[in-house]
Formats: structure tokens, C-alpha cells, sequence
């Protein structure tokens, strides 16, 4: 086993680790701060698959904006009750999920490992190659992803808004 | 190297554990936090996948999935505070104005 594979099973055991936190824990705070963790351990393994950009993207993005976004809602509404588990759903939901991973994991489980295309050397994932995709085969979705970003922002706007 | 069907199947592992979350949880907050989970470990395969074509196309495609998300934590949690302002709850258990 070489220390790729060893980094790549460490940071698998964090990421399933928080990602369990952020499921099971009970308090909303401590599950933001588990998601925090498990999209920082993504962002990691973004680099470690040549795409620096995306993963850079990643922790200011999602680990920096969305969650900052996440805990200012949760210190505004204040939810202090803890939530009463059902455990009826729990084994319900907890089957159906176990099910639905055990059949991903089979299907995708014998996908086979192409002769690797990128060499090390390469520039592959970095900004400059991003930006010429984005700019030239993805310019029209780019602009309607900025469209909607648009959108989002005065519908947030409208729906936060107190009532007269 | 790292195999590409390690990465497969790590992502399909997190997102069955955010289908549990979205399944079992009872606080909004938690469920749109699973839903985030979710579509990152959907990124991961589309980079992997990236990475392992050879091909720039799942970075781009990650790029506005991250885009998207951004969009749908705004509007959701703003959809969030406006139901508390109502209800002074996050239980969707509550919400049962359009059910019967």
C-alpha cells in the first residue's frame, strides 16, 4: 500500500465519520460544525484528484459562505429544543437508506480503473484549463447560473421579509 | 494511485448516510444539512470521474452544482425562517396545513 492509498483511507474514515456526526447528533450546532469538517475533508480529497481549483472553491464556497449562511440561521431562530427521536422512522428510514448504499456500493463497486490519461506532470485541473471549459463549451450556462444566483437573492430577500 | 472505484464507493457510503439524515431527522435545519452532504458527495464522483477521464467537463459540472447549492441554501433557509416566524417550530412533523 502506497501513501496515497493510506492518506486516501485515513481522510475515508474522517469524511464517513463527520458525515455520521452530522446525521446523529443532536444538537444543530455541533451538526453544522461535523458538515464543516466533511466539506473541508471533501476539499482535500479534491486536491488529491488534481482538481485545486475546485477544491479551493470548495472551502471558501460551501466550508466558508454556505455554512457561515447555515449558522447565522441557527443562532437567529435560537431552535433550543431538542428534538424527540421516533424510533419507528429511525429503523424505517435506517433500512431504506442501508439498501440504497449497498446497492450504489454494488453497482459501483466493480467499476474498473482506466491506464491513467493525466500524467503528474500535467497542468490537468488547474484554473487556467477551468476557465478556458467554463469560457468556451459552458459560457451559456454560466450566464444563466448567474441568472439564478440573481433570482436566489431577491427571492431570499422576499421571503425573510417581515410581514406589514 | 488511488483506484476510481474507492472514491465510488466512499461517496456512495455518504450519500446513503445524507438519505438517512433526510429520512430520519425531525429539524429543518438538519435536513437541508443532509441535502448538502448529499450533493457533495455527488461532487466528489463527477471530480473523480474528472480526474480519472482524463477530462474537464466534471470540474465544470462541479462548479455549477456548487452554484446551484448556493442558490437552494438561500431560498431553503429563507423558506426555513419564514415557517418559524409562523409555526415557532422546525419539526416538518408540524407542517400539515396541505396534507390530510
Amino acid at each position: 500500500m502506497d501513501a496515497s492509498t493510506l492518506i486516501f483511507f485515513i481522510l475515508a474514515g474522517l469524511l464517513v465519520l463527520s458525515s455520521l456526526l452530522v446525521v446523529f447528533l443532536r444538537d444543530v450546532v455541533h451538526c453544522a460544525m461535523a458538515l464543516v469538517a466533511a466539506l473541508l475533508i471533501i476539499a482535500v480529497l479534491f486536491v488529491m484528484l488534481q482538481a485545486p481549483m475546485v477544491g479551493v472553491l470548495q472551502v471558501m464556497v460551501y466550508a466558508g459562505a454556505i455554512m457561515v449562511l447555515f449558522l447565522f440561521v441557527i443562532m437567529l431562530l435560537n431552535p433550543r429544543t431538542l428534538e424527540q427521536p421516533r424510533r419507528a422512522w429511525w429503523s424505517l428510514g435506517g433500512l431504506l437508506a442501508l439498501l440504497l448504499g449497498a446497492l450504489l456500493i454494488a453497482m459501483l463497486g466493480k467499476t474498473e480503473t482506466w491506464s491513467d490519461p493525466v500524467a503528474e506532470t500535467q497542468i490537468f485541473g488547474s484554473p487556467e484549463m477551468l476557465a478556458r471549459s467554463l469560457f468556451n463549451d459552458f459560457v451559456l450556462p454560466f450566464e444563466i447560473a448567474s441568472v439564478l444566483l440573481l433570482v436566489a437573492i431577491v427571492g431570499a430577500v422576499v421571503l425573510a421579509k417581515r410581514e406589514r | 494511485m488511488v483506484p476510481l472505484n474507492y472514491y465510488l464507493i466512499l461517496s456512495a457510503v455518504v450519500f446513503a448516510i445524507g438519505v438517512i439524515g433526510v429520512l430520519i431527522r425531525r429539524n429543518l435545519i438538519v435536513i437541508l444539512m443532509s441535502i448538502e452532504l448529499m450533493l457533495n458527495a455527488v461532487n466528489l464522483t463527477f471530480i473523480a470521474f474528472s480526474r480519472f477521464l482524463g477530462s474537464m467537463e466534471g470540474q465544470v459540472a462541479v462548479f455549477f452544482v456548487m452554484a446551484v447549492a448556493a442558490a437552494e441554501a438561500v431560498i431553503g433557509l429563507a423558506i426555513i425562517i419564514a415557517v418559524f416566524r409562523h409555526r415557532q417550530s422546525l419539526d416538518p412533523q408540524e407542517m400539515h396545513l396541505l396534507k390530510w
